[in-house]
């Protein structure tokens, strides 16, 4: 079956497994949230199984939407950008498919220690020492191959995209090094390295890098190649985009403080966390518009084109999610936002409306091209699942904005004698409605997963076949 | 000189890279070069073509 995708130059085999990957973990990952966003409605859904309640399962659904599905994505894209745009093979096939393997095996122990309830209690970073020491190892495999590649490249530039992905790559390895540094007790228990008010500020120069590098640099580099590509025109402004890429990694490292506003944080770090924030408007703001503009003359592609509907719509969920957050940094914004369901809305805002929605659509892209087929199965679920999407995070974001608020007004609501005039549990209760449409929203995100894993499906089905007619057809023309 | 004048500094080398960076991006003399790599998305597909 692997025969027609089989490139004379480029390894597609580790893109293919990758892109699958990412479909097949976006489902595992999507599912564990649907189940935890249900047990927020009903939590007798947690069973009274240890292992099946919301704080075990929470560090799982994380986990495996940005590592396992945000991450096969990454590995995906970039493995097929570095060879496209540099025109030469991976530097090595062998350490390209440990890479692959590395990083199941990664996947694979998460979902085993997290549900046992094995937890550094960092989020975002919560796997034991063990697992992270593999991570590094695996990453370390992946620099090589993506550096190796572009040092070997046959073109004189080094494309866009590619500097997104390098930024991604780098600055994950420092943050997952320090911020996992730890003192092992034995292998399923270690203590951070650091303490107090260091250790959450290392937390948060991670968590929010995290986002930065990880969730915002690497997809970004997404963007810069399926954008053009699909819209078949070079990006907008390529002076804009270098711009674009300096002003965004040597602002984005300094935002992390504005995680932990109003705590035991020296104040200056906190303010300093939230003017970098509040300037980190800019350089988002110039990469979306760098990124719509490259449909400009092309906007009518947008009516039948539904992957390039998937990636222009990310962008805008991109747009409104970086608007977002720099307003929610701003000390007297966060009094009312943080530690609320706002939060919660906030990244879902960026993680389904901009990283899950352009990765479906540079998937979608390269799906057929990895079956050796012209297009995927069925164009129509492509559409159903673009609505699907878009009207679940819809329906996601604004039910937790509504719930946010709510929360954030009955916390702070006094008595004239001082006295709170809301009780925690009175706030839980009127949140239960939000909850209910969230449960809803993310469901319908789920299905759409569903449908392009059976298009998916259908797509690798037909491949035989298919490229057979198109050898016969080649070979009648000859 | 105190820390503020530390960072009073730090801001004016973050002004003048950002500025830099601009000016290097924009001036002309690189012009034909970035729109070469602009166009890098497309520039292997004949090889596509001729796979198909």
């Amino acid at each position: 079956m692997s025969q027609p995708s089989e490139h004379p130059t480029y390894n597609y085999l580790v893109v293919k497994q990758f892109s699958v990957m990412t479909v097949i973990w976006g489902i595992v990952g999507m599912a564990v949230g649907v189940l935890i966003a249900a047990q927020l409605v009903w939590p007798a859904l947690n069973f009274e199984t240890p292992w099946l309640t919301f704080s075990r399962l929470r560090p799982l659904h994380t986990n495996a939407v940005i590592f396992a599905f945000g991450g096969s994505a990454l590995f995906a894209t970039s493995f097929y950008v570095v060879q496209r745009t540099c025109q030469v093979r991976l530097i090595s096939d062998f350490w390209a498919s440990f890479v692959f393997w590395g990083w199941q095996l990664v996947i694979l122990l998460a979902a085993i220690s997290l549900p046992l309830g094995y937890t550094t209690s960092k989020e975002y970073a919560e796997l034991e020492w063990p697992i992270d020491i593999l991570i590094t190892i695996v990453w370390l495999a992946y620099a090589y191959v993506f550096f190796g590649t572009i040092a070997k490249r046959k073109t004189s530039h080094i494309y866009v995209a590619n500097w997104f992905f390098a930024a991604f790559i780098l600055t994950v390895a420092v943050l997952h090094v320090v911020n996992s540094a730890q003192v092992p007790v034995y292998w399923g228990k270690s203590y951070s390295a650091y303490a107090g008010a260091t250790d959450a500020m290392i937390q948060w120069w991670y968590g929010h890098n995290a986002v930065g590098f990880f969730l915002t640099a690497g997809f970004l580099g997404i963007m810069y190649y399926f954008v053009p590509k699909q819209a078949e025109r070079p990006v907008y402004s390529y002076r804009l985009s270098i711009v674009h890429f300096w002003a965004l990694i040597a602002v984005y490292i300094w935002a992390g403080p504005h995680h932990l506003h109003y705590t035991a944080l020296p104040d200056w770090a906190q303010s300093l966390g939230m003017v970098m924030s509040l300037i980190l408007l800019a350089p988002s703001w110039g990469g979306m518009i760098n990124g719509m503009m490259t449909l400009s003359g092309a906007w009518h592609k947008l009516r039948t084109d539904p992957i390039l509907r998937f990636l222009v719509v990310s962008l805008s969920f991109y747009g409104m999610s970086t608007f977002e957050g720099p307003m929610m940094s701003i000390k007297t914004v966060n009094a009312l936002s943080h530690y609320t369901d706002w939060t919660i809305g906030h990244v879902h805002s960026g993680a389904l409306g901009w990283v899950a929605m352009i990765s479906i659509g540079a998937v979608y892209h390269l799906l057929p091209i990895m079956f050796g087929k012209k297009q995927m199965y069925s164009v129509s679920l492509i559409n159903a699942h673009f609505w699907l999407s878009t009207i679940g995070t819809v329906l996601y974001i604004a039910s937790m904005w509504v719930n946010g608020i709510l929360q954030g007004l009955m916390w702070r609501a006094y008595n004239t004698d001082g006295t709170l005039t809301y009780s925690f549990v009175q706030s839980v209760e009127a949140s239960g409605p939000g909850y209910i449409v969230r449960l809803i929203g993310g469901g319908m995100f789920l299905l759409g997963m569903l449908l392009m894993a059976y298009n998916m499906w259908q797509t690798a089905r037909t491949s035989e076949t298919e490229s057979g007619v198109n050898n016969l057809e080649t070979a009648e023309a000859a | 000189m105190d820390i503020n004048d530390l960072r009073g500094l730090g801001t004016v080398f973050a002004m003048i890279a950002f500025i830099s960076v601009c000016l290097w991006a924009y001036s002309s003399k690189r012009k034909s070069g970035f729109d070469e790599a602009a166009n890098l998305p497309f520039a292997d597909d004949e090889e596509d073509i001729n796979q198909l």
